[in-house]
């Protein structure tokens, strides 16, 4: 039995580790707002979220089969919190039970375990009959898998076949154990064997005598016999304990499974109420090949600003058509909305790439091997070696991980320096990563290297600017434009000083 | 070809109660052999690492056995059978201990197959490998003519046929409240695999095992013992064939190779011991034991037991080359203290002895006396003598060796008369280096006196040293050179600018 809720043919892992540098990137894109928004003060749900969002899925076909099943959560949101809520309830059986298991003498492992699978029935139970109930409602491959395994799988000839052994474990008739001899002759290989019918007619003819049986009675009074009896039978259940005791954590394995998958799910839902709730639009987007280039989006906004302003923001539009753009140089106006306009897109790609809807009346792009982010860091992040050092560093560990159709990110990188030698650096390193395949967001005031990169007329550049009306008051929305010679600087002075 | 020992090839006068030699604790040999026997003690190893072998056709008996053991697999071969053998050993210990019959017989047979199993197997690796000393050859084939005896291979027919039928043997116990029924097994499904199969369907991934380690009491409890007895009674037939193999079997070992084990572990000892110097690239070498004194030589030579130390800290190990060509007997070692003069020395007795042992020695290179005896007079700091009684006693002491040294014997000695006035250690040091000079014996001599190295043309001079930028610092390096003092003294000028040179261009400046 498998759950596959998040991909088709394998389980979402929440313990594996991320890339190193996605620390960085959920720093520089302020992804912990969004994982709040998904938490809900859920602990587990952050995790979830946190762990899926940034694990980006590299195949078309896994992130539309996610986008489905969410559809299917949005669409039926109780039912779904209530195989939640089945999956919680057993994992609770567990924990309660765990205590019990503090030692591992084999009477008191069985004697647990098989009260954990008399509990583990009874929410195996309440699972088929969610599924039974819920089958029609969803319409995801997912979800249609999922209940129609667990349908088939839980029939009601299997829960009396568990019955029926768990009745059996109770050993009221007695237990055989085979043996073999070990070392100095002393018994090895203890195994409980099944006990059929007519060793239950045996169990009658105990006391009679017989040439291949012999019979051996401890004196009621022989304390050390009856411990040594105790030892032997705990030998003899020592691998059916263990049995039970594995079986019962394949169950739980599976309810961790469930809980987890549709932890994320979950969610996802808390943040598409969120949204709904402050009047913004989202879409599920249309996701490409990582092959391909293209940017295509309407009422793109940064949900990490909507959230943190709590109500509508700015939205962009963009369409790199079929120019097959891999480097976009976006420059303008201080607090033009340039930054936002790059976590509106790293965020989008993100959230595309998770299986979940995106903040924009419509997206389509392609997806990326992965998403890295270099922005400026505040001045007190390095101390020991200098700012440009500390930069270059952290470019080194990218450039480390990088693949073919990766993201990168930057933000006004490498201006620690001055703009002659910045320039120099960022020309060098981007153009080398271009040849290499990246695709690339920079957002820079260098107008020596974006003023360069436009010289050059390069097709597959895109520029970008941060628009300013005549009266130079902000709109904060980024169309496209050639980078301009002069920063806005004086604009804010203006503002602020009147 | 008959085989008698894997140490020595003539009868040679060989006292198994044999006491620590005299010279041992100067040369810290006892240090040595203490920890080379350190975990072989039921071996009693110790007498054959304090006897010299008398006969170069003994030393090269050795050497040769040496050299095939210390390939890797001849070596892994004998740690094996050792291993094999131990096994043999508390298996019947434990049939001493035991008291329940059945439990005696079984480590009886485990014990003999054990035995058999390492024996054979020793053959066998013996045969495929390279071995070419005349002693594992012999050896080999007494190995070869004892596994091919009837006696054996019926012991190892019968030892198989018993294991396989124990092996086979399978019963249940069904326990019901107080009663214990033993009866044989007939195939009863095994209950684990069936809840496991039943389950199966919700695997998700493998888990751990969650099983009860019991405790593992050497003796089988009452209740265990009554069991044993009445499998016995269900396979009546294999217990009294049991029983008989026992009585055929008594003593199964046989003496030549009990005593090849405890042997050969002189050598395998001595490679464990020395595996950690070689792991540092220090060398050791196969000497060239000779009667003549004409051309001794070592390269590359270290005192073992202190690089045994450094070695196990991680630190350096530094070696020193020494010769003895012509005339040349004796070396007079003088120079800054703390500089390696003592280790020196050390190193020098230890090599002579190791060779005579017939085993490898430190170095790159060595040609080597083949002495009658080793004669060892080390200063000893702590007395609760007068100077006067310890004079006299040390004297008395030196005495006897030189009355007992031939020209066939190494005299070493450390520091002597260092505690007496320098005018009275020279003329009597003088006296005892005429003595040995005399002797024609060869000699190491530790001491501070500078002007004893121009008494004769049978004395070389060697002096510790120190690095030329820093004096301070010492490399432990002992090296042919005249006892001037003079390079030790220019290298503190030079530190603080004061030569010629240095002042010259020192005094253009001002």
């Amino acid at each position: 039995m498998k759950v596959f809720l998040m991909y088709k043919d394998r389980d979402f892992n929440l313990n594996s580790p991320l890339c190193e540098l996605s620390e960085n990137t959920a720093y520089d894109l302020e992804l912990d707002t969004i994982f709040k928004a998904m938490a809900k003060e859920d602990e587990f749900f952050y995790k979830v979220s946190k762990k899926a969002v940034l694990e980006s899925l590299v195949d078309v076909e896994t992130i539309l089969y996610r986008q489905e099943v969410l559809k299917d959560c949005i669409k039926n949101e109780d039912a779904v919190k209530k195989l939640y809520d089945i999956a919680v309830q057993s994992i609770e059986f567990e924990k309660k039970a765990y205590f019990l298991f503090f030692n591992k003498y084999p009477e008191s492992v069985l004697h647990s375990s098989v009260r954990l699978m008399e509990m583990f029935t009874e929410t195996l139970n309440d699972l088929k009959n969610l599924a039974v109930e819920n089958r029609d409602k969803f319409s995801s491959e997912g979800f249609k898998r999922f209940f129609e395994m667990v349908e088939k799988e839980l029939s009601d000839d299997y829960f009396a076949l568990i019955k029926k052994h768990l009745k059996n474990l109770e050993f009221r008739g007695g237990m055989l154990i085979s043996a073999e001899l070990g070392s100095g002759n002393r018994g090895k290989n203890f195994i409980l064997r099944e006990l059929k019918e007519e060793n239950r007619s045996f169990v009658e003819r105990i006391f009679s005598k017989r040439k291949d049986s012999y019979l051996i009675t401890i004196h009621e009074r022989d304390e050390a016999g009856a411990k040594a009896l105790g030892e032997l039978r705990n030998k003899g259940i020592n691998s059916v304990a263990n049995a039970v005791f594995k079986s019962a954590k394949h169950i739980l394995n599976f309810f961790e499974i469930l809980k987890t998958e549709v932890a994320f799910y979950l969610a996802a839902v808390n943040l598409y109420k969120k949204l709904k709730s402050l009047n913004e639009q989202i879409c599920f987007p249309v996701p490409l090949k990582k092959e391909t280039r293209k940017l295509v989006f309407s009422g793109l906004y940064d949900v990490c600003l909507a959230l943190t302003l709590n109500k509508k923001v700015v939205d962009n539009t963009l369409d790199t058509k079929d120019k097959n753009i891999s480097l976009f140089i976006i420059t303008g106006a201080n607090h033009g909305g340039k930054s936002t306009f790059l976590r509106s897109v790293g965020l989008a790609k993100l959230m595309m790439q998770c299986g979940m809807f995106v903040a924009a009346d419509s997206f389509s792009s392609n997806i990326n091997s992965n998403i890295f982010t270099h922005y400026k860091r505040k001045e007190d992040v390095e101390m020991e070696s200098g700012k440009f050092d500390e930069e270059m560093k952290r470019m080194s560990l990218i450039v480390d991980k990088l693949k073919k159709d990766s993201l990168v990110l930057f933000n006004e990188s490498f201006a620690s320096t001055n703009e002659i030698e910045g320039s120099e650096v960022s020309k060098q390193i981007v153009s080398a990563l271009m040849e290499y395949g990246t695709e690339m967001l920079f957002v820079t005031h260098m107008y020596k290297f974006a003023g360069d990169f436009y010289e050059k007329g390069l097709s597959s550049v895109m520029f970008l600017r941060a628009e300013r009306k005549d009266d130079g008051s902000r709109t904060y929305k980024i169309e496209e434009g050639k980078p301009l010679k002069t920063s806005h600087g004086k604009d804010i002075y203006r503002k602020v000083f009147g | 070809m008959t085989f008698k020992s894997i140490l020595f090839k003539k009868e040679e006068e060989f006292d198994p109660s044999q006491q620590e030699p005299k010279f041992f604790a100067d040369l810290n040999l006892n240090l040595i052999v203490d920890e080379i026997t350190k975990t072989k003690e039921a071996y009693d190893l110790k007498p054959f690492f304090y006897h010299s072998l008398k006969s170069v056709d003994n030393i090269t008996y050795r050497q040769k056995i040496l050299k095939d053991i210390e390939q890797e697999d001849v070596f892994g071969a004998l740690k094996e059978f050792e291993s094999a053998m131990n096994a043999v050993k508390s298996g019947l210990e434990k049939v001493e201990k035991l008291s329940c019959k059945y439990q005696k017989e079984r480590w009886f047979l485990d014990s003999v197959d054990l035995y058999c199993y390492g024996v054979v197997k020793l053959h066998s690796s013996l045969s495929s490998l390279t071995v070419n000393s005349e002693g594992l050859l012999s050896f080999s084939s007494y190995l070869e003519s004892y596994i091919a005896s009837d006696k054996f291979k019926e012991m190892l027919e019968h030892t198989k046929i018993l294991k396989q039928g124990l092996d086979e043997v399978k019963y249940t116990l069904f326990i019901k409240e107080n009663k214990i029924r033993v009866e044989n097994y007939k195939n009863e499904e095994d209950y684990g695999k069936t809840i496991l199969e039943v389950f199966e369907r919700f695997r998700q991934f493998d888990v751990e095992d969650f099983k009860a380690e019991f405790h593992k009491s050497e003796y089988a409890n009452h209740i265990e013992i009554e069991i044993l007895k009445c499998v016995a009674k269900l396979n009546r037939a294999l217990f009294d064939d049991l029983e008989g193999y026992c009585l055929t079997y008594e003593n199964f070992i046989d003496e030549y190779i009990k005593k090849f084990n405890k042997e050969v572990q002189f050598y395998i000892s001595y490679l464990e011991y020395i595996k950690p110097l070689e792991d540092l690239q220090l060398r050791f070498c196969y000497p060239q034991t000779v009667q003549s004194k004409n051309d001794i030589q070592n390269q590359e030579g270290f005192d073992m037991a202190l690089g045994h130390k450094l070695a196990k800290e991680d630190r350096a190990v530094v070696s020193n080359d020494f010769y003895l060509k012509g005339k040349e007997r004796i070396i007079i070692v003088t120079g800054p203290n703390q500089g390696g003069k003592t280790t020196f020395a050390r190193a020098f007795g230890q090599i002579h002895f190791l060779a005579s042992l017939g085993l490898k020695v430190p170095g790159s290179k060595a040609k080597l006396l083949l002495f009658d005896n080793i004669f060892t007079h080390f200063e000893k700091e702590e007395s609760i003598q007068t100077l006067i009684g310890k004079l006299e006693n040390d004297l008395v002491r030196i005495k006897d060796i030189l009355e007992k040294a031939t020209d066939r014997s190494i005299v070493i000695m450390n520091e002597i008369f260092s505690s007496t006035s320098l005018h009275d250690a020279l003329f009597l040091a003088q006296q005892v280096l005429k003595e040995i000079i005399e002797a024609d014996s060869l000699c190491v001599f530790v001491t501070f006196l500078d002007a004893l190295t121009e008494l004769s043309d049978k004395i070389v001079s060697m002096t510790s040293t120190v690095k030329d930028d820093d004096v301070s610092l010492r490399t432990y390096k002992i090296i042919r050179r005249q006892a001037d003092g003079i390079a030790y003294a220019i290298s503190i000028a030079k530190k603080h600018s004061l030569t010629y040179e240095c002042l010259i261009d020192r005094l253009k400046r001002n």
